[in-house]
């Protein structure tokens, strides 16, 4: 087995060794927005026409909790070896920085795809959710859980203490995530904030995520794709920079 | 035959720091190297950059020829670190750790020489205990096995004792010693001065990032520090031919300086022509800690 992947195998058995933390407690979290959102509007609010907005909001919140749990799973993981000194296992031996960097998205990536599917499966327990579109919805699935994970090492890179990667979290990942349209369509929203919403990254996340499932969306799936493309590339090539040179990591 | 590390040239800047100011040294292969100096000399930061972990400003490190960032592969399967820091991961156990170590150095079959590592360290009651039940030692114990892993042709243990009881230093020190009867290098930073010079053949000090010694131990501590003599005599009278050799006199025990044992002899007859009597003699051997704050005093 290659550094690669026992980078790969490491970071895995890492989150599944907590699992009810890493996953168990996100499945839980996420069914617990949907109980009571759908209980307090289901009968007030339709999204789109002929889908119960029980049924609308599965979709988002799948979206969003693997968004978070990738983000966390690869920001948590390098923040805690730096600051407890244990980075340097993985410093010391010969793995690339482009191994470094595919090891820590793919795990935290397949921890945000788990977490999503948990969500799904168990929401289909209590609402029944169309699937329309499944390989845009394994496109978004994928491509926006590695985005966010590509952002989790940046965050972990450059956060020195836990205190700097919650303010990344809470002043950054949540306020974009809520504000994507998880809970809305932003056609539903008044024109200044509909304009704004267009420059937020999640927003075309969770839209193309959600074409999967009705066959509907805000805008179309292709400029979703193209946009959540050019972001992760646009942030992986930025990380694989900070890597290459050590930024923060070898110094 | 290539060095097993060859530095030249190295700088350092931390800010305003210069951390490390031109560091030129070889290191043969199959030495038991010292590197000693007081803290903040510039050891570790030496060490980090020989181990990829940091990077030098100018200048370059080759470990068995191969240059530390440019070959950086061959350069750190070459090389084996045990850090001065207590550091682990607290999600797996001994032998987790010890797998995965050697799963990143491309190794994965390893579990014959992990056994004998565990065995050898005498962590075989704890390698499936999780990393964060272990006690200080037993942490260091897995620092040093995790470094040799993946059978390092380069070992750099930076302070591998601190800390450490008796029984595992001596453990450690034996198993280390057999290293390098293996043929394996070790280089060694400690502050413990006796243990230098009890294993390192050469010796090579550092002050404010400069090398201000470097020779084999023998000959520093003869350079440096010889032996003294101290003597009890019946008359209390120094002969006047002895009197060159006095370094201190505290009633009837005079305190001589001998280069080495020829002069004793010398000193002998000397005594036996004046017809004064040793009463008590106490030869004592030159040691490390006084060469080393003789030559960091100096410089």
């Amino acid at each position: 087995m290659g550094g690669f992947l026992t980078l790969l195998y490491k970071e895995l058995l890492r989150f599944w060794k907590v699992s009810f933390q890493t996953v168990a407690a996100p499945i839980l979290t996420t069914l617990l927005y949907l109980l009571i959102f759908s209980h307090v509007l289901a009968e007030h609010v339709q999204v789109y026409e002929g889908v119960k907005y029980t049924a609308f909001l599965v979709p988002g919140l799948a979206m969003m909790a693997m968004l978070q749990n990738a983000f966390a799973n690869s920001s948590s993981s390098l923040i805690q070896s730096k600051i407890t000194g244990n980075i340097i296992f993985i410093l010391l031996p010969p793995i690339s920085y482009v191994e470094f960097f595919a090891a820590y998205v793919l795990a935290a990536t397949f921890r945000g795809v788990v977490v999503g599917l948990g969500i799904f499966l168990v929401a289909l327990l209590f609402v029944s959710v169309p699937v329309n579109y499944p390989v845009w919805i394994l496109l978004f699935a994928l491509l926006g859980s590695g985005l966010l994970a590509t952002l989790g090492i940046i965050a972990g890179i450059w956060a020195e203490k836990f205190d700097q990667l919650a303010a990344f979290q809470n002043f950054i990942i949540l306020p974009l995530s809520f504000l994507s349209g998880v809970f809305y369509s932003i056609h539903s929203l008044p024109n200044f904030w509909q304009h704004l919403s267009r420059f937020n990254p999640f927003f075309y996340m969770i839209d193309g995520f959600r074409f999967g499932f009705f066959g509907v969306s805000d805008v179309s799936p292709f400029t979703s794709i193209a946009v959540v493309c050019g972001c992760f590339l646009f942030l992986s090539l930025l990380t694989l920079h900070l890597l290459r040179t050590g930024y923060k990591l070898r110094n | 035959m290539v060095p097993a590390i060859q530095i030249s040239q190295v700088h350092k800047r931390f800010g305003a720091v210069h951390a490390l100011r031109g560091i030129d040294l070889e290191i043969q292969q199959g030495q038991f190297f010292a590197l000693l100096g007081p803290n903040g000399a510039g050891k570790t930061t030496l060490i980090n950059i020989l181990a990829g972990l940091s990077r030098a400003d100018t200048g370059a490190i080759c470990v068995m020829g191969f240059d530390v960032t440019k070959q950086y592969r061959q350069a750190r399967r070459a090389v084996g670190v045990v850090p001065q820091e207590l550091v682990f991961d607290p999600f797996f156990t001994v032998r987790e750790a010890l797998r995965f170590q050697s799963g990143y150095f491309g190794l994965a079959k390893n579990d014959q020489w992990i056994d004998e590592i565990i065995h050898h360290l005498d962590l075989g009651e704890k390698a499936n205990t999780n990393m964060r039940a272990l006690s200080g030692g037993m942490k260091r114990r897995v620092l040093v096995a995790q470094a040799l892993v993946h059978k390092p042709q380069v070992i750099v243990l930076d302070e591998p004792t601190a800390g450490v009881d008796v029984s595992l230093r001596q453990g450690l020190w034996q198993f280390i010693r057999k290293l390098n009867e293996e043929g394996h290098t070790i280089v060694l930073t400690t502050h413990y001065l006796d243990e230098a010079e009890a294993l390192c053949k050469q010796i090579a000090m550092l002050k404010q990032g400069i090398i201000v010694a470097l020779d084999t131990t023998a000959n520093l501590l003869n350079r440096f520090s010889g032996r003294s003599l101290t003597l009890r005599l019946e008359p209390a009278q120094l002969p006047e031919s002895l009197h060159r050799l006095l370094t201190h006199q505290e009633k009837e025990l005079f305190t001589l300086s001998i280069a080495d044992f020829s002069e004793l002899e010398k000193v002998m007859v000397e005594l036996r022509l004046a017809k004064v009597q040793i009463l008590e003699m106490e030869l004592n051997q030159p040691d490390l800690e006084e060469v080393f704050v003789k030559i960091m005093s100096k410089q």
